[in-house]
This record gives structure tokens, sequence and C-alpha cells, in this order.
């Protein structure tokens, strides 16, 4: 669960960001809807600890991320905190597997090839695991970026953009995967998308556009 | 999984750049290398070939010259001395010993040395076959030039006049030297050349003196027409160093020359030459330095969506930045060791050359502790460079970089 209150976030001056009060329980599965430009990307940065706001709190399980160091907050977001982003960025000079278990290393777990090999084996890529990124294709390289996100099993899950650019079975697949995960280790979901054709299948809506 | 795994991952990944930037570095660090061992080993080798001998007369010249020519057998010698006078020096009381050295000729370039046998002892050189010369003509070989001309005990040989293997000079062929023994190697000068007694020289030269029966010239030749080319003498306390150059230089018609000072005098000549080549090295090594340093900060650009991504993935700041720094100490490690292999096979192969050109030999396996500094030197150059590329990665807006990508 996490909890956001009071929330303003501005570049030089210029108010981008604006949430009042947003609270989700744990498990919980969120879409940021909004055009464009509305702070989609900044509301995930925030809730991610990759940005501090300008004023506001934000909770994530119990911790309160304003009042974490530096380095704690990194820490903090590599365990608990799951991100895929809209271009995936694997790294390009590490197998699969080494993907992962750079992720379990950042994080400051320890290395647990078991888990790497659950995880592929649960998004269907196990078969990769000594593979290089380049040598992926998008949808297999977007399994692998859900399965870097999850390995550490957060407590929230983050993913910015997933589905742009797909088709629509694509974009099913993309999505179902995403839930489905989070559904696995109990992970809080939040999705930010202008991507029309998911809204219906998510009821929990926080409305950038409908923001002051 | 851990920081040597990604900086090496991202070595292989850019395998070019890196083996251009290793190889640049190693390129220095190998001239400094074979530097440091071919002056550590020539120091080294002449000074054993001088240890114990306090001063050297020869005839008038170049102190120098009478070094080089009496001591390690390279120079030609200025000229010779009387051996009456020689005879005088002896007795001089800060004299404890004086070893006579008479050369004239060569054996396919090998010097011949007249002497006696104090000289064979105080290289400390053993027999490993025969004897030590008794009479006129009788020689005892050094190891490499046994080992080189194949001569063995009970074989003879004609020398040549001078002192290298010239086309067309003049061979002593009225007279042939008989091997009567093989030495051990030393290390020394006396690995490279044969030895003899001082009679055999005046013997091969008797003729000039009409003197049929070489096998008593000693006898027979008057003291004044005896020669010698220099004496290697011991004093016979330290005091002797400020009393007998001097009355070398002032009573005799021969010229004192001090071993120590020469050598010392001809190692700040070569160190010039030295010189030169290690600051050659140490641009090769600073060049090495600017290039990864490039090679770092493109890197460092291109994956700024990766340092980001990391970021991510809980890797704090000062994670990132110990990742660029290792990555510069990682090629300048993998630098510094393949520069230091490759500097010691480049001594070994130019001491395999010299051998075969009979000069002073050095070899590649040998280390000297100045080495370490080296590797010391090549990681501050890469971990310098890696400075920079390191701060900017320490300084990563990832939510900014995230944005845009």
């Amino acid at each position: 669960m996490f909890t956001i209150e009071n929330l303003k976030h501005a570049y030089d001056g210029t108010e981008v960001l604006n949430v009042s009060r947003w609270r989700a329980e744990q498990g919980a599965q969120w879409l940021i809807i909004g055009p464009s430009g509305s702070g989609k990307t900044t509301l995930l940065h925030v809730l991610a600890g990759i940005l501090r706001p300008t004023a506001g709190s934000v909770n994530i399980a119990g911790q309160d991320l304003a009042a974490l160091k530096p380095a704690g907050l990194d820490r903090f977001r590599g365990r608990h905190i799951g991100i895929v982003l809209q271009r995936l960025h694997l790294m390009p000079s590490l197998t699969v597997a080494r993907n992962l278990l750079l992720a379990q290393y950042l994080a400051g777990v320890p290395q647990d090839g078991t888990r790497v090999r659950e995880v592929l084996a649960s998004l269907d890529v196990s078969d990769k695991a000594d593979a290089y990124p380049h040598e992926l294709s998008f949808g297999q390289a977007q399994r692998v970026a859900v399965a870097r996100a999850v390995v550490n099993k957060p407590k929230l899950l983050l993913a910015d953009e997933p589905t742009s650019n797909l088709d629509d079975a694509r974009c099913a697949q993309a999505f179902g995967l995403l839930e489905s995960q989070a559904r696995a280790c109990g992970a809080t979901l939040v999705v930010a998308t202008h991507d029309q054709r998911i809204k219906a299948r998510m009821s929990n809506h926080y409305d950038l556009t409908e923001q002051p | 999984m851990n920081l040597a795994t990604v900086s090496l991952a991202y070595l292989r990944a850019r395998a070019l750049n890196t083996t251009l930037n290793v190889l640049l570095l190693a390129l220095g660090i190998a001239t400094i290398t074979l530097l440091l061992l071919a002056t550590s080993q020539l120091e080294e080798r002449m000074q054993r070939d001088a240890r114990g001998i306090d001063l050297v007369v020869g005839a008038k010249g170049s102190p120098m010259q009478i070094i080089l020519s009496s001591i390690y057998q390279l120079d030609v010698p200025t000229g010779n001395v009387s051996w009456k006078q020689a005879q005088e020096l002896a007795r001089h009381r800060a004299v404890k010993k004086m070893i006579p050295l008479a050369l004239a000729d060569n054996y396919r370039g090998f010097r011949i040395v007249g002497t006696n046998h104090d000289y064979v002892a105080h290289y400390g050189a053993r027999l490993v076959q025969g004897r030590l010369w008794q009479a006129p003509l009788e020689a005892v070989l050094g190891a490499d030039l046994a080992a080189q001309s194949n001569l063995a005990v009970g074989a003879t040989f004609i020398g040549a006049h001078g002192m290298g293997s010239r086309e067309g000079e003049h061979m002593h062929d009225a007279y042939s030297y008989q091997v009567v023994g093989v030495l051990a190697p030393t290390g020394t000068v006396v690995d490279r050349v044969v030895l003899t007694d001082v009679a055999s020289v005046w013997a091969v030269h008797a003729d000039q003196h009409d003197i049929k029966d070489v096998m008593r010239v000693a006898e027979l030749l008057p003291d004044d027409e005896k020669e010698l080319t220099a004496l290697l003498i011991q004093y016979s306390s330290p005091l002797g160093a400020a009393v007998l150059p001097r009355y070398v230089n002032q009573n005799s018609e021969m010229q004192a020359a001090s071993p120590a000072y020469e050598t010392a005098r001809l190692f700040s000549i070569i160190g010039v030459g030295v010189d030169v080549l290690r600051g050659f090295a140490l641009v090769l090594i600073l060049a090495a330095g600017l290039s990864v340093f490039i090679a770092l900060y493109n890197a460092l650009l291109e994956r700024r969506y990766d340092l980001a991504v990391m970021r991510t993935l809980g890797a704090s700041p000062a994670r990132l930045m110990a990742l660029m720094l290792f990555e510069g100490a990682m090629l300048a490690g993998i630098g510094a060791v393949l520069g230091i292999v490759m500097g010691h096979v480049l001594t070994e192969a130019l001491g395999v050359a010299f051998k075969a050109a009979k000069q002073v030999a050095v070899t590649g396996w040998a280390w000297v502790p100045e080495e370490l500094w080296l590797i010391g030197l090549a990681l501050a150059v890469g971990i310098f460079a890696a400075l920079l590329p390191a701060w900017r990665a320490y300084r990563t807006d990832i939510a900014a970089t995230l944005a845009r990508g």
C-alpha cells in the first residue's frame, strides 16, 4: 500500500504535479492516466523514489520516503520497488540471467539463482537465460524486463507506458503479465499510460487531467 | 555478480576499444620494464666483473678505455706497460695483490687473455674439465666460449692478432694453442675469454725478438722488452686509494684508473639515453591514460541509461562511481600485467640476440622490485583517467535521464 498527501512538484518554478491525496491498498492495481505532459512519468518517478518532490509526503508500505537519506532511499528502492521502463533498458552487456542477478546484487539481497530461474520460468523465458538482450525479440525483452522488476518480490511494481507501440494482442498480453506478476508477489501495481485500450481492463484510475 | 563482473562485461562488450587501450598502456609499461631489467642487470654484471678490483693500471690514455679494455674486455687497450715498472709497482706497500694482463690476440672474436692463476681465483672460476695452464701456449676456456666454439680439452687453435674477429687480420699460424682446461660458468667476463699464461702472449710474438724456443720465452726475452697491457690491483688498505693512483700517475709512464669511478661515469653517460627512453615510455603511458579517459568518457555517454537503470535497481551514486573507477583500474591493471610480461619476453629476446653477438648477457627471467612501482603507476593512471567519468556517473540525474529516454 502507499499513501500520497499534498504532493507538489515544480520544475523551475512551474508546477507540473499536484496530488492532494491518493491512497492505494497493498496488492491493489491502479492506472495513472492523462494526456502527454500531464505529469504521469513525474508522478511515477516520485513513487519510485527517484525524484524527490518539491512538497508533500509519500509513504510506501509504512516507510516515509522523505525520512530516508539518499543511500537509504536507493536501498529501499532496490529492495521494495520494481520498475518496468518504457524502453525496458536491459543491460546490453549482460546475459538475461545476469541482468536479474544484477538486480539482486544492486538491491543488496542475496544472489539467488533458483529465484532467477523461477521468475524466468513463470514468464516463460527460461530458455533465454544465457541470451544477451540484443538476441531477444521485443516480447521476450519485455518479459525479461518484468522479470527483473519482480525478482526481488517488491511491494510496489511500477510500469511506464508498457503497452505503447504494441498491437492489441500484444498489448493485452503485456498487461496480463504485469497483473499476474504483481499478484504473484503481492505487489501493488501502478501503471502510467495514455493507452485507451487498458482503461477498460482496470477499475482503479488516478486521472491527472482532473487535477486543477 | 559484483562490480568486477559488470566492469568485465562492459570491457568485453567494447573488446576492440579495450584491446587498443590495454595495448597502448602495455607498450609503455613494457618499454620501462625492459629498461629496468636491462640496466639493473647490466649494472649488476659490470659491478660483478669489477668486484674486488680497486685500481687498474695501464698505458697512458683514457681511464675509461683502460677499464673497458682490461676489466670488461670491450674496448682496445691504450697501449702497453713495461714489465719492469709493473714489478716495481707490485712491491709498493699499498698493493695487496696485482694480477697482470697481457692482451694482444683473439680467437674468433674472443679475447685471449695472458694472466696468472690469481685471475681465475679472483673470479672464483672452477674447472669442469682438465687443469689450469702450466706452460706457454696452454689455454683454458671460459664457459660461454667453450660452449660456442665446441673446443674441448686436447683441441688446438690458432690466435689472430688484434682484439676482434675482423676479416683479413694477421693469423699467428706458426703457434697453436692447446686447450688444457674448461671453466664452469661464473656469470662474469671470464666466461667469454681464453685464459693463458702471460708468456704465451710473448711467445706468439717471439719472432719479433728472434727467439726460437718459445717455451723458454720468459727466460730468453730480456726483462726490458717484456710488456704487459694492464694490471688489476687490490689495495692492502682503503688508504691505498689516496696514495696509489697519484703515485702511479706521477712516478711512472703508466696511468691509473678507478673502476668504481669510471663505471659510475659510464652509467651516467648511458643514463642520458636511458632517461630519454624512459621519458618516451612515460609519454606512452600518459597517452594510454588519455585514451582510457576518452574511452570511459564516451562509454559514460553511451551508458547513461544503463547507469540510470542501475540506480532504479538500487545502486547508490557512490556505487556507480566505484564502477567507473574500477573499470579504469581494471584496464590499467590488465595493461600493466601484460606490459610487464611483454617487457620480460622482450628482454629475454634481446638477451638471446646479444648472446649470439658475444655481448653482455641479459635475461628476461629475473625480477626487479621497481616493477611493483610500475603496476602502481599504471593503476594510478587508470584511476586518474576514470575520475571525471566517475564523477559524472556520480552526478547522474536519473529522473531526467529516464524522462528523456
